[in-house]
């Protein structure tokens, strides 16, 4: 149930962001989701329809996935993380903390654990339409 | 973050000064007195405080977030939940991204006092502490080494520019009579909280908490702690 740790985050930073741009209201909210944290995306759309403020009474929170595409910094091989091949414990360590993937997962092509996330690891805003 | 009172980071410019041992120490002291204490151990990439601890087969609750457990009274985080036996080898930005997860998701409730375990030097972990935990206040550790002395002093010139509130400074590992330390850190203007010994028994108490207080290095960092924390 993190997700609701991380739709407080959400509202939390629309909040900042809509007092920043001095909006009366807030109508869209788009997110994208990375599949890295396996983000249970019915979860977080409940949680944030629960944690609405009053500025974000009429905002429709448009969600999206984005695949989770790693790049091996030792060899330049560059794959998508597969949710499926990795064993329910491990899962659910990367879904809590996405950086714990570089303890376990490896390049599939030279075995480094040394690769960058070039996107799809956790949760961000991709933009937020209001009325001021 | 809100119900914490008082962050504590405990730092120091150079690695194998204590602050674990510290941090940990602390942590456990401060329970005892009957404050609501929690710790944090931020050294990603080499944690140490659950063996300190003795802590095993703990797991946090998943609550609209995550509770840490409790261990000797204290709400004990740590990144080894996650990562087990296995290194976590990580790049600055991901030792960025970790934390900003684990502050995120972290339920601490109300505490008195969080206690971090910061990792060593000047890096991503103290950058983004400063950067985000704004009511956080420092106790720094050094050795009675000058080459110890050499990075912590960097590190207390930056905390002050920055007007970072530094609590003290615990001259650990001390073996013999010398002023310097106490010098160089009252001349900044800043509190020096005294010396813990190089304690030989230290080792043979890792893991067992009590024995830990027992020790000549446990009591006096107790005498510390109730002379300098308030």
């Amino acid at each position: 149930m993190h997700e609701w740790a991380l739709a407080e985050a959400v509202i939390s930073t629309v909040s900042q962001i809509t007092e920043k741009e001095q909006l009366k209201e807030v109508l869209e909210v788009k997110i994208k989701v990375g599949e890295l944290q396996q983000i249970e995306l019915d979860i977080l759309e409940f949680a944030l329809s629960q944690l609405k403020t009053p500025k974000l009474k009429n905002v429709k929170f448009n969600i999206q996935t984005a695949k989770a595409e790693l790049k091996c910094r030792y060899c330049g091989h560059k794959w998508i993380f597969r949710k499926e091949k990795m064993n329910e414990e491990i899962a659910e360590a990367i879904h809590f903390v996405p950086e714990i993937a570089h303890a376990y997962v490896k390049c599939p092509k030279c075995g480094s654990p040394d690769f960058e996330i070039l996107e799809g690891r956790g949760i961000w805003l991709e933009s937020i339409k209001g009325a001021k | 973050m809100k119900g914490v009172n008082n962050v504590v980071a405990v730092s120091s410019g150079k690695g194998g000064v204590g602050k674990s041992l510290i941090a940990s120490t602390l942590a456990v002291i401060l329970a005892r007195k009957g404050y609501k204490v929690g710790l944090f151990d931020l050294d990603f990439t080499s944690p140490s405080t659950h063996v300190i601890l003795g802590a095993e087969g703990l797991q946090p609750k998943e609550e609209k977030g995550i509770i840490p457990p409790e261990v000797h009274g204290i709400k004990y985080m740590s990144i080894v939940y996650y990562s087990g036996e296995h290194a976590v080898p990580l790049r600055g930005a991901d030792i960025s991204n970790a934390l900003i997860e684990l502050f995120a998701i972290t339920r601490w409730n109300t505490l008195d006092f969080l206690i971090i375990d910061m990792p060593p030097g000047i890096s991503d972990a103290t950058l983004d502490i400063i950067r985000f935990v704004k009511k956080v206040k420092f106790l720094v550790v050094t050795t009675p080494s000058q080459l110890a002395f050499e990075t912590v002093r960097k590190l207390l010139d930056l905390l002050s520019e920055l007007g970072i509130n530094v609590v003290g400074v615990v001259e650990n590992m001390k073996m013999k009579e010398s002023q310097f330390i106490k010098q160089q850190v009252e001349g900044r203007g800043i509190t020096f909280w005294g010396e813990t010994p190089f304690d030989i028994m230290v080792e043979e108490a890792i893991g067992n908490v009590k024995k830990l207080l027992t020790t000549e290095f446990g009591s006096i960092l107790e005498e510390l702690v109730a002379k300098n924390l308030k």
